[in-house]
This record gives C-alpha cells, structure tokens and sequence, in this order.
C-alpha cells in the first residue's frame, strides 16, 4: 500500500515537472558554455559570451523568459529532438547533415574555419602535407567533416570539447587542428597558452562540410519558431545592436556577408 | 548485394530503417566494422593492463598479507588511492594534468610514452587494477588453511617452496571467482578511453552519433558489443573455474 502510494507519488511528481517545461512564456535554449568567447562559464556556473548574450536578447524581443539549458556539444542535436529545450543557439553551422535532422534560422554569423599549428611547423596545411600527422578536432563538428573529407591521410584524434583540443595541441600531441578561425584566434591563438602556433594557411573552402555560417536550429515541426527567431535575428542586424554585442567581443564584424 | 534485385531489396531496407526504423540500422551496418576495430583496442588495452597489473599485485598482494615492515604502510597507501578515487579522474590526472608540466614535456618518457593517450591508459589501468586484485589476493593468501601450511612445513618445504608450491596455487583457485569479476569491471571502466581520444568501442559509438547526429544508435551498438564480450569472458571463466576448482565440486556420478 505505502509503496504503491510512494509509487504514485513519483509518477506524478515526474508529470508535474514535464509540465512546468513547456510554460508558453519561456524559451528553452540549448547552450554549451566551453566555446569561448562565443560560449563559456564562469567559476560561479554563469554562462556568458557572443551566443549567450545573443540568446538573452532574442529572448527579450519574443517577449520570452530565457531558459538557458547547458548540453554536451555532441548530444545537441538529439538533446532538441527529445524536447529537452526548443532551440539551439551555440554557434552551430547550417549544414545539409543536420537540416536532415532540424531546421535553421537565417546565419546569424559566418567566420572560415582555419588550420592552426606551431609557428613554422615544417609541413603545408594541404592533404599531402597533413598526411600521417596528428589531426584534431571537435567531435560532431563540421570541422570533423572537412577533416575527413579533405585530409583523408591525417590520423584524426577526436574531443569532446573545443577546449581540449587546444589543450592537447599546446601540450604537443597533436601536430594540428581544425576549427573556426575567430574562435581559435581568441580562445586559443590570442592567449599566453597559444603564442607559439599560429595559422596554418587561409581559410578552407568547403561549403558541404562547413555550410553557410551559423544559425540556431530548430525542430522541423516548429516552422512558427524558426521565423520568428529569423525575424528577430534580421531586427538585431538592422538595428544596430548586432553591432555593439559584437564590438564587445570581437574586433571585426563576423556576420560576413550580406 | 550483386543482382539488381538484392539492390533494390537493399535499398528497400535501407528506407525501412532510415524512415521508420526507430534504430537506423542499415547505418550501424554499414559502419559495423569500425566497431571491431574499437573492440580490439577496448579488447588489447583491457588485456594488457589486466596483465601487467596481475603480474604486479602478486608481490603486493605478498608484502600487505605478510606484514612486510617495509613495504606493507606505502602498498596501503598505493591501494587505498587507487580504490578510493574514481578511476576517470585518474586517468585525466596522468592525460591532461601531466601534460601541464613542462619537465614532464622535455623529459625522456614524453616522447615515447606520456605523450601517447594509449600509454597513459595502459599506465593508469594498470595501476589500477593492480590495486584491486592485490587486495583481494591478500585477502585469500591470509585465508589459506593452516593444515595446508604446516603439513608443507612437515615434509620438509622451505619458506620460498611453501608459498610457489601451496599458498600460492591455493590462493589462485580460490581468489578466481573474484577475479573474474574485475576483469569484467575493468572492461566496463575501460570506457574511459573514449574520454582521452581513444577510439575504444564507446568511442566509435560516439563518432557516430557525432557524425550522424543520432542520439542513441551509437551507444546500442556499443552496448551490445560489451554484452557480448562480457557473455564470452565469463563463459571462459566459469570453464576455467571447472578445470581449476574440480577438487571442490561435489561429486555426482560416483559413489564415495
């Protein structure tokens, strides 16, 4: 009898906080908080950076409460798939792959991705000069995808964070890696840890992989959602506060172009 | 898959399981054998650090049941870090934490060794493993019978001779059924790989879903590779234990 009770009472307890997570008046944003400056956390648990102020000042112009939901960068997608928040907005590309799986919003910025060794590393950022080397990159990136698209003789070693790579690359385990170029200038390049590596080559061209820039994504049902964060996107653009959310993180304009 | 009617049976499968399937699983096939190349390092790290930490934990195991003056306190200590901490952060300890340190980078052992995730598994799953088996061996060579003992010391065995001929083997039979179970533990921790870039089975998993963007077809494939792995080690060991402890079965076709 008293488990049966115990029992109903955790059923129900489970259906109340169901309920409490779809409340209209909130949008449920997916964030991953180890991307800086786009993502990161302070020692305190606070999420801040380009896509967190980004996600706030969506939020205020749907007339929405912000939910900020952190998720692991590989479990995003199926994270939004199984309703756990209602949009993503962590700086994810807009790609064919995933628009198989969700829907996008226009981009909302568009930076190249880019190679990064060690100063004079003594080998080309080409597929010949990168084969048999260490290769790092971010798992379920599209930099994963470029990666084993365009340098099919490099050894690719995969992370689950960006952070991790750098990490390794500065410890010497890795003779490269592939990622966002701005990222890597101010996550990695830009900082004391990084002053020995620099670029490896231009900007890498590969639309497939790389896609059209970032958006936030969607689930395909949620049509309503998508225009209206587009919308909201335009708005930020054209009214200028595109420009000073960027001004406080980056020296150059990142939107690419129009 | 030749004729062109298996083709389009394929393709009709092929449809099923990426439309209506709730497991793609002509993708898992596809990728299948990416799965045993994750299984043989899962298979090769998990085997060679059970060896090298069996190897160790037999003088350990000795020191600690026999009071070494010497040795007993610092073998404690060894044992109780290595049990008492979680064996991921262990591994990141030795991963990403010696990494940090620029003597550990100029010294000899970054280049061939340190430098490698593969070793530093091999180096901390080792010592691990070591830590456990050597307490439980403790345990069962304080538990041998003294009958067995004395009567080794009235034929005439020396010290040396009554541990390689008696405790010994004794402690073997007995500690196997224990033992079984932490090679099964060690299979199952060895999912730590994954987390310093090796691509153990969980790790092509998750090269999968992270390449795919799917949520679980990754990790139930993973899944059934350790069922079956864990299906296959301890058939071997309830075997071996038939061999090895057949004095203490009881007996079934004979009258005594």
């Amino acid at each position: 009898m008293k488990l049966k009770k115990f029992v109903g009472m955790t059923i129900a307890t489970l259906f109340m906080f169901g309920a409490a997570n779809v409340q209209a008046d909130q949008l449920r944003v997916g964030v991953e908080g180890a991307y800086p400056p786009f993502s990161w956390k302070e020692a305190d648990g606070t999420l801040m950076g380009f896509d967190i102020d980004f996600a706030h000042e969506v939020c205020k112009r749907l007339n929405k409460e912000c939910v900020l939901v952190e998720q692991e960068w590989d479990g995003m997608i199926p994270a939004l798939l199984a309703k756990k928040f209602d949009t993503i907005i962590a700086s994810m590309s807009i790609t064919e792959e995933r628009k198989k799986k969700v829907d996008f919003t226009i981009k909302y910025y568009n930076t190249p991705a880019k190679l990064v060794a060690k100063k004079n590393p003594g080998f080309e950022g080409t597929a010949a000069g990168l084969k048999g080397k260490r290769l790092g990159v971010q798992r379920a990136t599209t930099h994963q995808c470029s990666a084993e698209k365009l340098y099919p003789g490099a050894e690719l070693v995969l992370y689950a964070t960006q952070e991790e790579v750098f990490q390794d690359l500065a410890s010497g385990r890795l003779d490269a890696q592939l990622s966002d170029s701005l990222q890597a200038q101010e996550g990695f390049l830009g900082l004391d840890a990084g002053s020995d590596f620099a670029f490896l080559g231009s900007g890498i061209d590969d639309v497939e992989c790389q896609g059209v820039g970032a958006g936030f994504a969607v689930r395909k049902e949620d049509s309503a959602l998508r225009d209206a964060l587009s919308q909201a996107i335009k708005d930020i653009r054209s009214d200028g506060t595109y420009k000073v959310m960027n001004n406080k993180y980056f020296p150059v304009d990142i939107y690419g172009a129009d | 898959m030749a004729s062109p009617s298996d083709r389009t049976f394929w393709e009709y499968l092929t449809h099923i399981s990426e439309n209506q399937s709730p497991l793609d699983f002509v993708l898992v096939i596809d990728h299948i054998d990416k799965f045993f190349y994750g299984a043989i390092v899962t298979l090769e790290i998990t085997a060679l650090s059970l060896l090298i930490g069996g190897i160790l934990s037999i003088p350990l195991a000795i020191a600690r049941a026999y009071k070494h003056p010497l040795f007993n306190r610092p073998i404690w200590c060894y044992t109780y870090f290595f049990r008492g901490t979680p064996l991921l952060v262990q591994t990141y300890l030795i991963y990403y934490g010696l990494a940090q340190f620029d003597f550990v980078k100029e010294s000899f052992l970054w280049d061939p060794i340190l430098s490698k995730a593969w070793w530093c598994a091999v180096i901390v799953f080792s010592l691990n493993t070591a830590a456990y088996t050597a307490e439980f061996l403790r345990g069962a060579i304080e538990n041998t019978p003294r009958g067995e003992i004395e009567a080794a010391r009235a034929c005439g065995m020396s010290h040396k001779r009554v541990m390689f001929r008696i405790i010994l083997p004794s402690t073997f039979r007995r500690a196997l059924p224990a033992y079984s179970n932490e090679v099964i533990f060690m299979l199952h921790s060895s999912v730590v790989l994954s987390t310093i870039t090796i691509q153990d089975i969980l790790g092509v998993g998750r090269w999968l879903n992270g390449r795919y963007y799917l949520a679980y077809e990754g990790f139930i494939t993973a899944m059934m590779f350790y069922m079956i792995l864990v299906f296959i080690i301890s058939r071997g060991f309830r075997l071996w234990e038939h061999y090895w402890l057949a004095h203490l079965r009881p007996r079934t076709n004979q009258h005594a």
